[in-house]
Order: C-alpha cells, then sequence, then structure tokens
C-alpha cells in the first residue's frame, strides 16, 4: 500500500511530522514503512502556462514557435517540438531559470536561430511514471484542464509536492489497505481525531430495485452483496486532484467511474465494481460457483477456464466477472456507457485467495479480499462511491440499495485483565495506562471491578480475536522498547550436545585440523546425478519437487559425492586443481514410487580428494593425493570414534568407482559386519565425463556410527616387561592381499602379538613375474613377564608356517 | 735429575708454542706424558736416588707434569671450542625458508557460526533438537497456526513434494515435534538448527536454500521480558558487550506478540553507516511469544504455561560478522573463498 502524505492529511492531521518522522513511528508502531519517496524528482520553476498562438518555425519543419502567457505579464516566445501542442492550450511551462528531473537547468537558448525562454513539458519530463499516466497523456506536452489557473507552479497541479510512504504491511494488518484504516492507525499512535468522509446522495425517484434485482446462491463464498444504480453518467476524464491521488498511490486513472471505483477502494479499503448496466439483460445479478466448463473472458481480454470452486457474479445465465478478482469484457464500463451498477460486496478470503492464485491473476481488488474486508465498510464505501459517480460524470442514482445474503456484522467480545497483561509482558502497567491505549485505538470496552477489560472489537480489526491480541495492541502501543528486560526465573538446566552432534563436530575439527574444506551443497539436484554411485543410495526412489525451479534441481538427492565432484570442477576451472573437500549432509530416499510417507532422510559424511596432497616446496617434492589418502581420512575418523577395531575393508566393484582401487566399508554390528559405505577412486570414464584429474572419494552413512561410537575411554597399564621384535619378509602372490596376510598373523600369534606393521611392499623382477615381497615387523610382548626367547622363536616359526601354508608364501632371506 | 725435569718442562713448553693441529697436540702429549714418554723416561731414574731426595724430585716431577699437563689441556679446549664453532658455522640454515606446516582445512563459515551460536544457547541451558528436512504440511504449517489458505503462507512459498509433504520452509516444525515429545512437560528450552527452503530466486542476498536456528522456551509465568533478556545475553556474546537490541513489532502466525529484533551495526557501532543504511540498526532476527493456538496444539495450556520463541538465519549473521557481499558465496564453495575461515 502506497500512502500519499497529502491525501492522508484529509483523513486525520499530521502537522508535526514529516513524511520520514511518520515513517518511524509508524514502524516502531508494528506498521513496517519501506520507503517514504517523494513525489517531485527535482522539479522546480515549472508554472501553467497559457499557449496564445503556435506558427511554424521558419527554419525547421517539426518545431513551432508558440506565444506562451505564464501570468507574469511579459509574453514568452518558445519554441517546442511536440506535435500535439497548439493555441489555446494550458501547458506546464519551465520558465528561464526552471529546474527538472535530472538536474537539468532551462536556460535561455536559441533553436535554428529563434529564440526559446523556456519549455513546454511533458509529463514524462516533469517526472511521472509513464506507466501510471493515462494513454492520452503518454506521447507529447502535458495538457492541461482548462480550469487550471495561469501561473500556478506545476507540482501543486499535478499533487507532486507530496510524499509517499510505502507500507510493507504483514498479513494481519489488512485494515491498513486503506487510507482510512492507516489513519486510525495513526490515531492510536498519536491520539488525534479520525475524519471520516461523508456521502450524500440526492437519489432520483426511480426505485433501484425496478432495474435490478440480486440473489446470492452461494452465500457461504458471499456473505453480502449490495448494488446500486447510477443513470445517464458521461464517461470521461477524472478531475486532477482525483486522477493525482490515484498516480500517487500507483494507480493508472482510467476514467471517471473506474477511477472513483479505484479511489473509493483506496480510501475504505472496500473494491467496488463497476458494470455496464444497459449490458446486463434485466439488470438481473446472480452470484453463484462455477460450472464445470465455464469459461469468462476476463477485462484484460483473456479466456479464463473456469473450475467449480470459484465464485463467479453471473446475470442469471452467463458469468459477467469473476467475483472480487476481475469483471467480464462483456459488461465493461467504457466511452458509450451510460448506465452503471455498481457492485459492493463481502466475498470470502480463502475462495478469492484460491480462484486468483490458480489463474495467476492479482489484482487490487483480490489483495484486499484475501485478507477479508471489513464488513461494516460495504455500505458506506457503494454510497461514497455513488455520490462520487454522481458528482463527476453528472450521473442520477435510483433509490434505494439492493442486497442479498446480509448478514449481521457483530464486533467480537475478547476479555483480557490487567494483570494478564502485565503478567505476560513483564510490564507494571497501570488500568489507566492500558484504558488510554484502548481509547486511541476507538476500541470501546467494559472494565470490570477485578481490572478485567471486555473489548467490543470493531470490525475493521477482524485480526483481534484472543486476549494475546489485545496484549499485543498494548504492548505495541505502549512501546517494545519501554518493556524491561529480565531472566527467566527457575531452575538453570545445562545444557549440552546430543551425541550425533558431538560426533559430527568431532569429525568437523578433524577433518579441518587434517587438511580438508568443508563444503556444503544445496540439497536439490537434476534426475541424472541421483543415478551415480547407486551402491550408495539405500532406496530404490529419489524425492522430486512438485514444482522445482529448474531441471538441475528438481530432485533430491540420493548421495554427497555427485555434488562434491561439481565442486571440485568448479575448482579446478578457477585454477585450483587440488582439492580436499568433504561434506555431512542429509540425503533422501524412499522406496515408494508416489510419496505417501515422509522419505528416509540419511546423514552421510562425504570426502572427494583430487591433485596434490602437498605441492612442491624448496625441500620436498609435489606429492599427489592416491587410494591411500582416501582410505587414511576413514582410518582417522574410526580411530577419533574409537572404531578402529569394528572397521574392515574389503575389495568391491560398485558401478562409477574403479574396479580395482575401490574398498567396501564395513562395521561390526550385533547382526554382523554392515557395509556402511564405499571408499575408492573415481572411475576413469566418469573422470573423464565430469572433467576431473585423478580423484579419490568416500562417502559413509553416519546413523550406525552414531550408535556404535563414543564408547569410554578406558586407560590401559603401560607395559614394564620388554618386547621383542621380529621382522620377516614373505613373497605371495600379487592377488594375495596384505590385510589377509596380517589377519593371518593375528589368528596365531594371539594375545602374545601387540602389534603387526606393514613396512614394505616390493615388486621386482627378481621375485618373478606376478610375485610381490610384504614386509611385516612383529612385536611381542607380554603384559605379566619377559617373553623368552625360545618362546618368541617357536611362536614366530609357527606364524611364518601359516603363511607358507596358507599363501602358499616362500619367506624371503 | 732436577735439571733433567726442569729442562724437559723448557723443552715441552716451547714445543707446545708451535703446535697447530690437535694431532700434533696428541703427539706432543704421548712425546713428553705418554706411557713411553720423555717424563717416564727420567722418572725411572728416581731408583737411585736417596731417601731425602725422592720427595723434593718427586714434587718437581708433578709440577713439571701439571705445568705441560695445563697447557695441553687448554691448547685442546682452543682446538675444540674451534671445531664447534666451525661446525656451527657450516650448518647454518636460511631461516628465512618456509617451514613444513600442518596441513589446514577449514569447516564451512555456515557451520562455523552455527557452532557459535549453538555454544552461546547451551551455555544459557539449552540442548539442541533436530528434525527432518522433508516435513509433512501439518508441523510446517498447521501445528504453527498456518491453516491451509491462510494468507501468511505466502510469505514463504514453499516447495512441495506432493499435496501434504514439503521442504520445510522453517526449522519451527522440529519446536512442534519438541513439544509434542514433551508431553506437557515444562520446561523445554531447546533451539533447533538446520537447513529450510523457500522459493525464491537467488541474488546477493536472496538463497532458496539457508539455514536457520529457531530457540523455543515454554515454562510457568515465561514473560516476553524475559524474551528481550535472552535475545540481549546472546547478542552481547555473539557481538559484544556494547551490542543493544531494539524489538520492532512485527508479525508472525505462530507468536504474538511478534517482533523483529535489530542489533547495534557491528560495523559502525550504531553511528551509522552505509551497511546500515544509516540508521545504526542491523535487523538479525524474527521473535514473539508463542502463540496460545500453537501452545495447544502441541499440547500445552496456554493459561496454565507461555513461552517465547525466536529464529535467526545463520547466512545473514555470517554475512554480518564477516562481512561477506554475496551469499551465494556459501554454495558455490570456491576454495578461495572456504580458506579464508580455517582459522579462529
Amino acid at each position: 500500500m502506497n500512502v500519499s502524505y497529502k491525501w492522508l492529511n484529509e483523513y486525520i492531521d499530521l502537522s508535526g511530522f514529516t513524511g520520514a518522522e511518520l515513517a518511524e513511528k509508524m514502524t516502531r508502531g508494528g506498521i513496517e514503512i519501506d520507503v517514504v519517496e517523494s513525489r517531485n524528482k527535482g522539479v522546480t520553476g515549472v508554472v501553467v502556462g497559457y499557449v496564445k498562438s503556435k506558427e511554424k518555425h521558419p527554419d525547421a519543419d517539426k518545431l513551432n514557435v508558440c506565444k506562451v502567457d505564464v501570468g507574469t505579464g511579459e509574453e514568452l516566445q518558445i519554441v517546442c517540438g511536440a506535435k500535439n501542442v497548439d493555441a489555446g492550450q494550458l501547458v506546464p511551462v519551465a520558465v528561464i531559470g526552471a529546474v527538472l528531473p535530472g538536474d537539468f537547468k532551462i536556460k535561455r537558448a536559441k533553436l535554428r536561430g529563434v529564440e526559446s525562454q523556456g519549455m513546454i513539458c511533458s509529463a514524462k519530463e516533469l517526472g511521472l511514471d509513464e506507466k501510471m499516466l493515462p494513454k492520452d497523456q503518454q506521447e507529447g506536452i502535458l495538457v492541461l484542464p482548462a480550469s487550471t489557473k495561469i501561473g500556478t507552479p506545476i507540482v501543486e497541479v499535478l499533487g507532486i509536492d507530496d510524499e509517499v510512504l510505502e507500507l510493507d504491511l504483514t498479513p494481519n494488518r489488512s485494515d491498513c489497505l486503506s487510507m482510512i484504516g492507516v489513519a486510525y492507525e495513526i490515531g492510536a499512535l498519536t491520539g488525534r481525531e479520525v475524519r471520516l468522509p461523508n456521502a450524500t446522495i440526492n437519489h432520483s425517484s426511480v426505485r433501484t430495485d425496478s432495474l435490478v434485482s440480486v440473489t446470492v446462491s452461494a452465500p457461504e463464498q458471499c456473505s453480502h452483496y449490495t448494488a446500486r444504480y447510477i443513470k445517464h453518467v458521461k464517461i470521461g476524464e477524472s478531475p486532477l486532484w482525483l486522477q493525482n491521488k490515484l498516480i500517487a498511490a500507483g494507480m493508472r486513472p482510467i476514467n471517471n467511474v473506474v477511477d472513483v471505483t479505484n479511489f473509493v477502494m483506496l480510501e475504505y479499503g472496500q473494491p467496488l465494481h463497476a458494470f455496464d448496466a444497459d449490458k446486463i439483460p434485466g439488470g438481473r445479478i446472480d452470484v453463484r460457483l462455477a460450472n464445470a466448463g465455464e469459461t469468462l473472458v476476463t477485462l484484460d481480454d483473456q479466456e479464463r477456464k473456469l473450475e467449480p470452486h470459484m465464485l463467479v457474479i453471473t446475470d442469471g445465465v452467463q458469468p459477467i466477472g469473476l467475483a472480487g478478482v476481475m469483471g467480464g469484457a462483456s459488461t465493461e464500463v467504457t466511452g458509450e456507457t451510460v448506465n452503471i451498477l455498481l457492485e459492493s460486496a463481502k466475498f470470502d478470503g480463502g475462495t478469492v485467495r484460491k480462484t486468483s492464485r490458480q489463474l495467476g491473476l492479482r489484482s487490487e481488488s483480490s489483495v484486499r479480499f484475501e485478507k477479508e474486508v471489513d464488513p461494516d465498510r460495504v455500505i458506506p464505501a457503494l454510497d461514497r462511491a455513488a455520490s462520487l459517480i454522481a458528482e463527476l460524470a453528472e450521473g442520477l442514482v435510483t433509490e434505494g440499495i439492493v442486497e442479498a445474503a446480509a448478514a449481521e456484522a457483530q464486533p467480537s467480545k475478547v476479555a483480557v485483565s490487567l494483570n494478564k497483561i502485565n503478567g505476560y509482558l513483564g510490564t507494571e502497567l497501570s488500568r489507566l495506562e492500558v484504558q488510554t491505549i484502548f481509547d486511541r485505538l476507538h476500541f470501546g470496552y467494559e472494565l470490570s471491578d477485578s481490572d478485567v477489560f471486555t473489548v467490543a472489537v470493531p470490525t475493521r480489526r477482524g485480526d483481534i480475536t484472543r486476549a494475546v491480541d489485545l496484549i499485543e495492541e498494548v504492548a505495541r502501543l505502549h512501546g517494545y522498547d519501554n518493556i524491561p528486560t529480565t531472566l527467566i526465573h527457575g531452575d538453570v538446566v545445562p545444557g549440552s550436545l546430543t551425541k550425533p552432534q558431538a560426533i559430527r563436530r568431532e569429525l568437523r575439527k578433524r577433518l579441518s585440523d587434517a587438511g580438508l574444506h568443508e563444503v556444503v551443497n544445496y540439497s536439490f539436484t537434476g534426475p541424472a546425478r541421483t543415478k551415480l554411485f547407486p551402491a550408495l543410495a539405500e532406496h530404490t526412489h529419489a524425492v522430486s519437487l512438485a514444482m522445482p525451479m529448474s531441471e538441475d534441481r528438481s530432485v533430491l538427492r540420493k548421495t554427497l559425492i555427485p555434488q562434491l565432484l561439481e565442486t571440485a570442477a568448479y575448482n579446478r576451472n578457477r585454477k585450483n586443481d587440488s582439492a580436499a573437500l568433504f561434506e555431512i549432509g542429509s540425503v533422501f530416499h524412499t522406496d515408494e514410487e508416489q510419496l505417501t510417507h515422509l522419505p528416509q532422510e540419511k546423514h552421510r559424511f562425504a570426502a572427494l580428494l583430487t591433485g596434490n596432497r602437498s605441492e612442491a616446496q624448496w625441500n620436498a617434492k609435489a606429492v599427489q593425493y592416491d587410494f591411500y589418502d582416501a582410505k587414511g581420512i576413514l582410518e582417522t575418523v574410526f580411530a577419533a570414534l574409537g572404531l578402529t577395531a569394528s572397521v574392515n575393508y574389503e575389495a568391491a566393484q560398485p558401478e562409477h568407482f574403479h574396479p580395482g582401487r575401490t574398498a567396501a566399508v564395513l562395521i561390526d554390528t550385533a547382526k554382523g559386519p554392515e557395509v556402511i559405505g564405499y571408499v575408492g577412486q573415481l572411475h576413469p570414464a566418469l573422470q573423464l565425463e565430469e572433467d576431473l584429474a585423478d580423484t579419490y572419494v568416500l562417502e559413509i552413512g553416519l546413523d550406525l556410527l552414531y550408535e556404535l561410537a563414543g564408547s569410554e575411554i578406558e586407560y590401559k597399564v603401560l607395559p614394564r616387561y620388554p618386547a621383542m621384535q621380529r621382522d620377516i619378509a614373505v613373497v605371495v602372490d600379487q592377488e594375495v592381499a596384505a590385510g589377509k596376510l596380517t589377519d593371518s598373523v593375528w589368528s596365531i600369534a594371539g594375545e602374545l602379538l601387540e602389534s603387526v606393521r606393514i613396512f614394505d611392499v616390493y615388486t621386482g623382477e627378481k621375485l618373478g613375474a606376478g610375485k610381490k615381497s610384504v614386509a611385516l615387523s612383529l612385536i611381542y610382548r607380554h603384559g605379566e613377564r619377559t617373553l623368552t626367547d625360545e618362546e618368541v622363536t617357536e611362536l614366530h616359526g609357527k606364524v611364518v608356517a601359516q603363511l607358507e601354508q596358507s599363501f602358499a608364501a616362500e619367506l624371503r632371506k | 735429575m732436577k735439571e733433567r725435569l726442569e729442562g724437559l718442562r723448557g723443552e715441552a713448553l716451547q714445543e707446545l708454542q708451535h703446535v697447530e693441529t690437535p694431532q700434533q697436540l696428541n703427539d706432543l702429549r704421548v712425546k713428553y706424558l705418554g706411557k713411553k714418554g720423555a717424563l717416564t723416561e727420567i722418572l725411572r731414574g728416581m731408583g737411585g736416588l736417596s731417601a731425602e731426595e725422592r720427595p723434593v724430585i718427586g714434587q718437581v716431577a708433578n709440577d713439571v707434569r701439571a705445568a705441560i699437563e695445563s697447557v695441553i689441556d687448554s691448547k685442546q679446549d682452543a682446538f675444540q671450542q674451534a671445531e664447534t664453532n666451525n661446525r656451527l658455522l657450516a650448518e647454518t640454515l636460511d631461516v628465512t625458508l618456509p617451514g613444513k606446516g600442518l596441513p589446514s582445512g577449514a569447516i564451512h563459515p555456515l557451520n562455523k557460526v552455527a557452532q557459535e551460536i549453538e555454544d552461546i544457547f547451551i551455555g544459557l541451558g539449552y540442548t539442541i533438537a533436530e528434525g527432518p528436512e522433508v516435513e509433512t504440511d501439518y508441523y510446517n504449517f498447521e501445528a504453527l497456526n498456518l491453516p491451509k489458505n491462510h494468507p501468511a503462507r505466502d510469505m514463504q512459498d514453499s516447495f512441495y513434494v506432493t499435496d501434504d509433504i514439503l521442504m520445510r520452509t522453517h526449522t519451527s516444525p522440529v519446536q512442534v515435534r519438541t513439544m509434542k515429545a514433551m508431553n506437557g512437560q515444562t520446561p523445554v528450552k531447546v533451539i533447533c538448527p538446520g537447513k529450510v527452503y523457500r522459493r525464491d530466486d537467488d541474488d546477493a542476498t536472496h538463497s532458496f536454500q539457508f539455514n536457520q536456528i529457531e530457540g523455543l522456551v515454554i515454562g510457568k509465568n515465561i514473560r516476553m521480558s524475559d524474551l528481550k533478556g535472552t535475545l540481549l545475553q546472546f547478542v552481547q556474546q555473539m557481538f559484544g558487550a556494547q551490542a543493544q537490541i531494539r524489538l520492532r513489532p512485527s508479525f508472525f502466525p505462530f507468536t504474538e506478540p511478534s517482533a523483529e529484533v535489530d542489533v547495534t551495526c557491528v560495523q559502525c557501532g550504531g553511528k551509522g553507516c552505509r551497511m546500515c543504511k544509516h540508521t545504526g540498526w542491523l535487523e538479525i532476527l524474527g521473535c514473539g511469544m508463542v502463540h496460545p493456538r500453537v501452545l495447544e496444539m502441541g499440547g500445552y495450556d496456554p493459561e496454565e504455561v507461555s513461552g517465547f520463541a525466536f529464529g535467526m538465519g545463520v547466512e545473514r549473521i555470517a554475512l554480518l560478522k564477516y562481512g561477506i557481499d554475496d551469499i551465494r558465496h556459501f554454495y558455490t564453495n570456491d576454495l578461495r573463498f572456504l580458506s579464508q575461515f580455517g582459522r579462529m
């Protein structure tokens, strides 16, 4: 809602407040003002002039030389290029020394040898918004009505010596979608009185009900329908005062009848509609729900397909208007219209909202109906508009209002006690202070001996239905700044993180400390991306948005890795070839083709490594990331969570991973080992598609870790007896997994083995094709005594024998 | 014999004066003091001396040995000193060459800020509650006093999956879930962080996906003044002890009274600058007293208990805190951006 300061001043005295001060006061009271804009875009020194004569310029076909009287007694000679300039017109004249928007100063000039003492201006040159101008003012100079006084400053004539307050209204304050509503609000803030407009109707002797009949067949959607009839109107331009107000409010003047309906809508917040009465057969109006398959051509010449939930105004047969949204083209008021049927009604907000959304048709009218208009203003607005049409279009209002479904509007009663107000806000307001606030709001009330206010809420404030609504009124008018600052009474309970939260924080800390950068990607992605890494998607289907903003953000991600690939490629395109990234986030799956329940939402951890682990330095060569860096991340994570012993890695060939360089990650659970994710190199084919260099990725589910992690640290006594170290190197087939060798060592050496470390893996011609040497370092220790050389030798012999037997290992000498 | 000993001293000291290498020094030690050296040679003749002479000559011999040893030792020290000096000189490094740093990554700024906010509220006795990002219409809207067709639903155009399932538009559904889980018990003191989604065209200040942290307190006699006090504590811990708050009346369907909260501009400290559009204030959160309808639907009797709720956008706070110019940076994950947040 755009509110003109000058116009508002007609309903409430604004003296003492500048536009900016008023805006601040309203904002602090709960009606936010976005901007206060001056309507004058920089015009000074422009006055109304009378074109006494026009002659062709001697040396220029397109220019005219005009003699203009601007009321100073001196006749000005002005060269003008506009086609529409003519003798006898009243026009805006920028005299020498005047300034136009854009800091354009008017100086004495010679145009093709003819002196010009000023400039005749178009509306656009005066800084008026073209879109707001009537069609005939959009081109050429602005021609003013004959009644305009010569010499008057143009800012006065156009009413641009004014400021516009742009209200950013919250949905509950639709009462401020009208000038009167805003005036009441300012009254509440300042204690000043509101001046309501009055309508006097000098009606003809013809009775309206002899011309018009109204029925409402859908009373739930239309709780009140009223109409008046105005005969013999002369359709024409509205007077300037009316045009100026509409333009200030951001509406384009059209003709005197339509302008009046818009003016009264802005004044009262009650949308009105004027029909060409002669196009409604028999003056018959029926308000009903649309029939399936019905259509209506609306005022914008669009054919609208109607649905049975939409409310329509009909002539008893055909729809002639979309109730509260837009009128029909067939009954439009045109230059030829003679008789007017004027509608003022209360349509159901939800119905209008649904229709306007579905048809993509939002209008000043629908916006107001959606938020429920004040039932008490239906008739005052109708009368006000009828009287103005009679005045401005020289029409004759017939006697009486025709109405249907007139539901009584009862002011609701809401009670609240002084104690409750103060207890809720933490204030110590007196009875008198609260009384003053309700008085300023013009809320009637009864006050009981126990300080309970029973408030009769005016119908214009439909948002107030409960005690807290009244408390809010008290709070905002008392001032939020005046509410004290206190601390909560009662026991102090310690706050804490849940285990999953603590685990995620631990991961973030460890990984960022280890050199990885955390990323946050969108949960939305393209359908093709959800087809990647199927082994990581637990359930079949992705979750699709009903109305996505774009194809590549139309479904919810099923895995994290695809977007990490995009992040790596993005950075690679910006010359960051090396990246170590991780993300902790949710993925979404469902088993349902058509979602009826919430989908599975799983927390995942994923990481990506590409390029160099460390760049070349003066003392070291560059080192590239490899598979073991990726696996090492997981090892670090599991160690941090105390889960090292529960995790195993097995070679695996899931789709989109390098088949020879990928491991499934398994964790021991009560039900046995479960795969929680994969770590591996990106498949070379995908790597090419994604425009990446060698890239290593991993992704694991966190839910099982939340369950299994976080056992308390248990201290072990430091060893008191010496350890014995034995190193061996065995030659085995390439295919033999090193992990199997160490598993075997553990199974034989058992409790006396403290650790086994693989310190070398070697392949070479000397060993023969298909062979590798694995060097192991074993440390034996007994917790209670010193081991003897003999027993270690014997045990170690068994270890070697087992390796020889199980893996055809040859001991390297 | 005494003369021979004195002569030996003179000869040895004379020769030691010209020693230039540790090797020469060692040779002279052997020559004069070694088992087969000159001094031992002379002392072999001690056997022929009288009982009176023997101690006298012995004394002289000791003096001679001590004198030679002392010179040798000092020469030895000098050689060692010189050798050490040479070694240190040879080992000198260019200390301006870069070190072998530990790797350094970074927590994403949104999570860094969220953790900071969470920690402040944990310190104030709050626990953290979480819930699903894909929600039912009931939890996201209806239980928050936003029935279907409510005009306020326009304020947060949503991404629906089906008619009844949507991407949550705020973390408030977690508050509803928390209330239901509490089964009417008080006190409730939680904050709910997480991702939320609203249909918004992306620009420098809007993102269709963003993070919120909301708080909910329910108990007996919770007052609006308590809400003000809590928020003041929060902003002073977050933005410094000089930070003040200002509440402006506003509207949210789930709270009443509702307020927008401004904090003293972090850039100019309230004097007015470009960042705060010369008002001295920055809008950072929305809050209010929990609407009685919401309490009822959460299983509480609004006549018995009251509560407050507040919510803020993590992106907004991070933008202000770090002076970031474009919200989209948070989601493009440019390493040149991310790496700036890897420190305290």
